[in-house]
């Protein structure tokens, strides 16, 4: 069981999971570090994503894509805000139109991923802050693996937790 | 849907609106976003007057609002913000947990490279 717990903050509309890994902490850096490691896991196989910049350093931007099962491209943007290995990554993250260029209106969300080296071992833990809702609903929609199967499942806990209110 | 309980009737509503692939699909998005009929129309291979008598029955089961703004009808699920902030919230962690699924199958993929 990789996913050891997640936290919901539906007030500051932020999210935090803690995931361990059984690999060394430079090796778990390496997915982050490394683009093509990256492109592996950020996409779901229907979305997968592709990065055409990838500056890895404080300060540093990230221009990548993803490509749906139609061909259709979703694009998103990264600005690097952190970056101490094998410890700490922070980096803010929004989309971007055909252009590359941020899509403003949609804001940002700013997230920081922190490893922990537990011998051999390695605890990952991510936090996202997201700036609204809207910008929630973009994000779920842009990087869901068969979204809507996923929030028909959730139509039925909807109406169970609103049977026990 | 805040409702603390349900009659019969309001139940067999319920459980009628959501017997329908259709009709749940169509909850499933106006949760997300809203649609108007017409761009309901679009995504299902059926007409307008069939997807406007879906939305009709959803709207009876209070899963979904129309609210008329010009010519369209936009239609909605019927959520307040804290809940469905809860969904999406729910939906980003399912990103996530796929995402650690990855991540442990790339770094096991490496273990076997090594024996």
């Amino acid at each position: 069981m990789a996913v050891i717990s997640t936290e919901k903050d539906i007030e500051a509309l932020s999210f935090r999971l803690v995931a361990e890994f059984d690999a060394g902490v430079e090796r778990v850096w390496r997915i982050w570090a490394d683009p093509k490691q990256l492109e592996r896991w950020w996409g779901p196989p229907t979305w997968p994503a592709t990065f055409d910049a990838y500056e890895f350093e404080q300060g540093g931007r990230a221009a990548y894509y993803m490509t749906g099962p139609d061909g259709e491209k979703a694009r998103g943007w990264w600005r690097i805000t952190a970056v101490e290995p094998p410890y700490r990554l922070a980096f803010d993250d929004g989309f971007a139109d055909e252009n590359g260029d941020p899509v403003a209106d949609l804001g940002e969300t700013h997230a920081t991923v922190t490893l922990e080296d537990m011998g051999g071992r390695t605890r990952m833990i991510m936090v996202t802050a997201f700036e609204s809702l809207e910008q929630l609903n973009q994000m779920v929609e842009m990087g869901m693996e068969e979204g809507l199967k996923l929030a028909l499942g959730q139509v039925d806990a909807l109406l169970a937790e609103d049977a026990s209110v | 849907m805040v409702v603390d309980m349900l009659s019969e009737d309001e139940v067999d509503r319920l459980f009628q609106a959501l017997a329908d692939a259709t009709r749940r699909d169509i909850v499933a998005r106006v949760l997300i976003a809203e649609y108007s009929v017409s761009g309901l129309a679009e995504q299902y291979d059926m007409s307008f007057a069939a997807v406007q008598k879906h939305v009709a029955v959803l709207e009876r089961a209070s899963l979904v609002t129309k609210e008329r703004r010009g010519r369209e009808q936009i239609v909605r699920g019927q959520v307040d913000g804290v809940q469905k902030a809860r969904r999406l919230l729910d939906e980003y962690e399912e990103i996530w947990r796929q995402r650690v699924d990855r991540i442990t199958d790339i770094l096991a993929a490496d273990a076997q490279d090594e024996d």
